[in-house]
């Protein structure tokens, strides 16, 4: 009796995770309409093919399953003797035809909505780099990186599509993003906005969306879709949407976020670091921002990303290791950190890169080091 | 004459016979069809479940952009230049192909080029990590060491290339019976005479892309970039003036070995027989314009991505005319099901899902959403996998008792079929979901909601593995132990090869040219 009933409640249990299994899936097996008007378009010209092609399918695949059935050898052992229609072939070249113009209209309408990026009433540079976005606001003194959030895990909702700092824009304005980048080309795609452009260094792309005042306070995320190197799958594109009150409000305190930072950047500059002091900040820089590329135990992967232990940069003169982590290395991944990180976060990160992992040169890089540097720029 | 040549390895180094080499090319696609497939193994045992758990995520693009590098130029192309060596001299009834010396350096150049290319593995930064399609910047001033390697290899495959669709075009058009006018050429004779100029026109243009790669890379010139003056996109055009044409080179032979089997199994004549040529003469003259519908989101001037997009979308006009033609041949035949005749029916129905996805790929507005993810991955497996490959699956079951003399086993052909049928579905159908739901290509590690669909798409990959692995002992027993096969072994067959040659066709075939109605 209790056997059966435990049987029972299995199958029961069984049956209900499969049933709500097919039914997860089915919400899933789509394209999402996303959020925009001309997601909302794409989306339903989406929807429009794929009904055009299930009934080109029905009428194609079932004739053959008929002839399948009915004149397999069995069933119809004397073949027809025909082997040409100039009627039937005039007909099936002239159906197909309409029926692609019946999709290329409103297909022609739509793209060239979608690529009228006129009349934008804000504009936002996106930079692609890797495996980094980089965001600016054009008309406001704000700029900032957008980097993987590597601290979630597989078992995390987000996981791969979360950064530290999301690009924050106004609902229910024409937004324009000008996609570029300074390395390879990445791209840059948010589903929900039906927003795709590839990030090109060199050439100036634009796009734009305008996200209907309902969806302020949501987040849409998506990822780079074109190979950029390595980490190409770790560079996601996260955007939040807020009121166009609450957007000028972050705008505010964004700007006296800078103003703060640069008033602690400048007291930073004015001390003289200790050795521990520096260590630990720079190790900190170097596990977020070098290690991915030098590997934290500084042995890189060679030869696209060189050692730093024993590495005649990391020896050599503390001049040109400033250089080339404030100013990057053009033609490889080495990236420009200058604009990146704080003077007092790049005198650490090169401090402990001369005397980690045996390094031991015992070279000092003070803050007032890296403003020198700059300025001699 | 007697079958007069050398014994041993000499035979195979030296050989001009058009059947010898034919069969090198075939068992060299199929090793190359395996290492490729082990690749393509590895990339889907890291993507059976998210997290980085068998290779690091540079590796991994080693894996991908080898795997399509080995199944573009090692297995699929060199598959159809073997059915062609065997096919194209027994069908219009010349004696060898009308250039057999460079027939022999042509298949010869192919095991270096790959050596060159696969030893690019075991080099210091690893093999190509750019993809098949090595866009620069990403190829050129960020390329592995080994890219050069691979710039010569594809040289080497691509003068291999050239010299095989010269030899087709000069022995169609010079070696024919007399009595077999171009218009009663069997079908696969014309798709590979259409192919063969594809070839021609093309392979020159990947030359030219991987040269100025070379340039760009080690002697100061700046084609592609754009810091030099040079233009990123100008490579994409240029790489797809070459690329999109290629996948015809791919299929259009394929199109010509179902359209032999499908009448043979509906003992029925092809149903438009001009149409179909006409139809594989537009494509192929359609996809010189159509190339830039793979970068619709490069930042095209508007009147550009219309004139691709409406372009693109004319190719399903013929392509349509093929399928429903061969529906036609098949209407109110006299149907039976070998496995040539699987596999060919399969290739039609999955072509044409593949087509499909196809035309939705064509409509820029919706190509933003589809373009780079994985829904692009599923379209051209589909067209590929099931396309080529079943295309040249169906033709050796179809002509090995010709080639061999010995018939395979209809059972484990059949059974080999529908492993084929189901696995085939199982891998790439998810990853139409997977890239609906926002999962870009080219990643090594994913969102826990792209899981079920990989996980799918992963079993059945290894099934897929598996069951090509079940093809080779098939063969395999066939040529040790099958049954004699005769002359005609099919009922609805025609043409030259079943006709006029006994099974198997001896070592040299039409030294005087037989007559042709």
């Amino acid at each position: 009796m209790a056997i059966r009933r435990k049987l029972i409640a299995g199958i029961a249990s069984l049956l209900t995770f499969v049933f709500n299994g097919v039914v997860q899936a089915a919400s899933d097996l789509n394209m999402r309409p996303g959020v925009t008007e001309t997601s909302n378009e794409a989306f339903n010209l989406h929807m429009m093919v794929v009904w055009v092609m299930v009934a080109i399918s029905v009428v194609v695949f079932g004739a053959m399953i008929y002839s399948f059935i009915f004149h397999r050898k069995s069933k119809h052992p004397t073949p027809a003797k025909f082997s040409h229609s100039t009627l039937v072939e005039m007909i099936w070249t002239i159906i197909p035809i309409l029926i692609l113009i019946y999709l290329t209209i409103p297909a022609v309408k739509l793209l060239i909505k979608m690529e009228d990026a006129s009349n934008p009433e804000m504009s936002i540079q996106v930079t692609g780099s890797q495996w980094k976005w980089h965001y600016k606001y054009l008309e406001h003194d704000v700029d900032f990186f957008s980097n993987l959030d590597r601290s979630l895990t597989e078992k995390d909702e987000n996981y791969l599509l979360e950064v530290d700092n999301a690009l924050i824009i106004p609902a229910d304005t024409k937004v324009r993003f000008l996609v570029t980048a300074s390395d390879v080309i990445h791209s840059w795609w948010v589903p929900d906005l039906a927003v795709k452009k590839d990030a090109i260094p060199g050439f100036i792309n634009e796009t734009w969306t305008s996200i209907p005042a309902e969806h302020a306070g949501k987040t849409f995320r998506g990822q780079c879709t074109e190979l950029c190197g390595k980490d190409h799958g770790f560079m996601p594109v996260v955007v939040k949407v807020l009121s166009k009150a609450d957007f000028k409000a972050w705008l505010a305190q964004k700007d006296e976020e800078r103003i703060a930072a640069e008033k602690a950047a400048a007291e930073a500059a004015a001390q003289s670091w200790d050795m521990e002091k520096l260590m630990t900040l720079g190790k900190e820089v170097y596990d977020a921002k070098c290690g991915m590329c030098h590997q934290a135990n500084g042995l890189g992967l060679p030869p696209a990303f060189p050692a730093l232990k024993d590495s005649p940069i990391a020896l050599g003169p503390v001049e040109a290791h400033i250089d080339i982590v404030v100013n990057g290395k053009s033609g490889t991944g080495m990236a420009a950190y200058g604009p990146q990180l704080t003077d007092a976060e790049l005198a650490a990160v090169i401090t402990y890169e001369r005397n980690a992992w045996e390094n031991n040169t015992g070279d000092k890089v003070q803050p007032a080091d890296i403003q020198a540097f700059k300025a001699g720029n | 004459m007697g079958d007069h040549h050398p014994t041993g390895f000499t035979r195979w180094l030296y050989t001009t016979n058009h059947k010898d080499i034919g069969s090198m090319y075939l068992w060299f696609s199929f090793v190359m069809f395996l290492i490729g497939g082990a690749m393509a193994m590895v990339i889907r045992a890291e993507l059976y479940q998210p997290g980085l758990q068998f290779v690091e995520p540079n590796f991994f693009n080693q894996m991908t952009t080898m795997h399509g590098l080995i199944m573009v130029f090692g297995a699929v192309m060199p598959s159809m230049v073997g059915l062609a060596n065997w096919l194209i001299p027994m069908m219009i009834g010349a004696p060898d192909m009308a250039l057999p010396r460079m027939n022999n350096w042509s298949f010869w150049i192919l095991p270096f080029a790959f050596f060159l290319l696969l030893s690019s593995l075991f080099m210091e930064g690893g093999a190509p990590n750019f993809g098949w399609t090595f866009y620069a910047p990403l190829s050129t001033t960020f390329g592995p060491p080994s890219t050069d390697f691979f710039i010569l290899g594809v040289h080497m495959m691509g003068i291999s290339s050239i010299m095989g669709a010269i030899n087709v075009i000069v022995t169609v058009f010079n070696m024919r019976a007399p009595g077999m006018t171009l218009m009663k050429m069997p079908l696969f004779v014309w798709t590979w005479l259409i192919t063969a100029f594809l070839l021609i026109m093309v392979m020159p243009v990947l030359a030219g892309t991987v040269t100025m790669m070379l340039t760009d890379r080690h002697f100061g010139t700046a084609f592609f970039d754009a810091a030099g003056g040079g233009d990123p996109v100008m490579f994409q055009h240029i790489f797809w003036f070459f690329g999109h044409p290629e996948v015809y080179i791919m299929i259009l032979p394929a199109f010509g070995v179902v359209s032999e089997i499908i009448p043979t199994f509906s003992r029925k004549k092809l149903f438009g027989y001009s149409s179909m040529v006409y139809a594989t003469a537009s494509i192929a003259l359609l996809s010189f314009i159509v190339w830039a519908h793979h970068m619709f989101a490069v930042g095209m001037p508007v009147a550009g991505e219309l004139f691709f997009m409406i372009a693109t979308m004319l190719i399903a006009v013929p392509t349509g005319v093929k399928v429903f033609n061969w529906v036609a041949t098949m209407w109110q035949g006299s149907l039976t099901f070998e496995t040539p005749m699987l596999f060919s029916i399969a290739f039609v129905i999955l072509f044409t899902i593949g087509g499909f996805s196809g035309v939705m790929l064509a409509m820029a507005p919706v190509d933003f959403q589809y373009h780079d993810t994985y829904f692009v991955v599923a379209h051209f497996h589909y067209v590929l996998f099931p396309g080529a490959i079943f295309g040249t699956t169906a033709a050796v079951y179809y002509w090995l008792p010709k080639w061999a003399g010995k018939m395979y086993n209809e059972t484990a052909g059949k059974i080999h079929f529908w492993l084929s049928m189901i696995f085939v579905n199982l891998t790439f159908f998810p990853m139409h979901f997977s890239g609906l739901a926002g999962m870009p290509r080219r990643i090594p590690d994913y969102n826990m909601m792209f899981a079920d669909f990989n996980m799918w798409a992963s079993i059945g990959a290894f099934g897929l593995g598996l069951t090509q692995i079940y093809f080779l002992v098939i063969v395999l027993l066939t040529l040790k132990n099958g049954k004699k096969a005769e002359d005609k072994q099919w009922e609805g067959a025609s043409g030259l090869e079943w006709d006029a040659l006994p099974s198997p066709a001896p070592y040299h075939t039409f030294s005087t040219p037989p007559k042709v109605d």
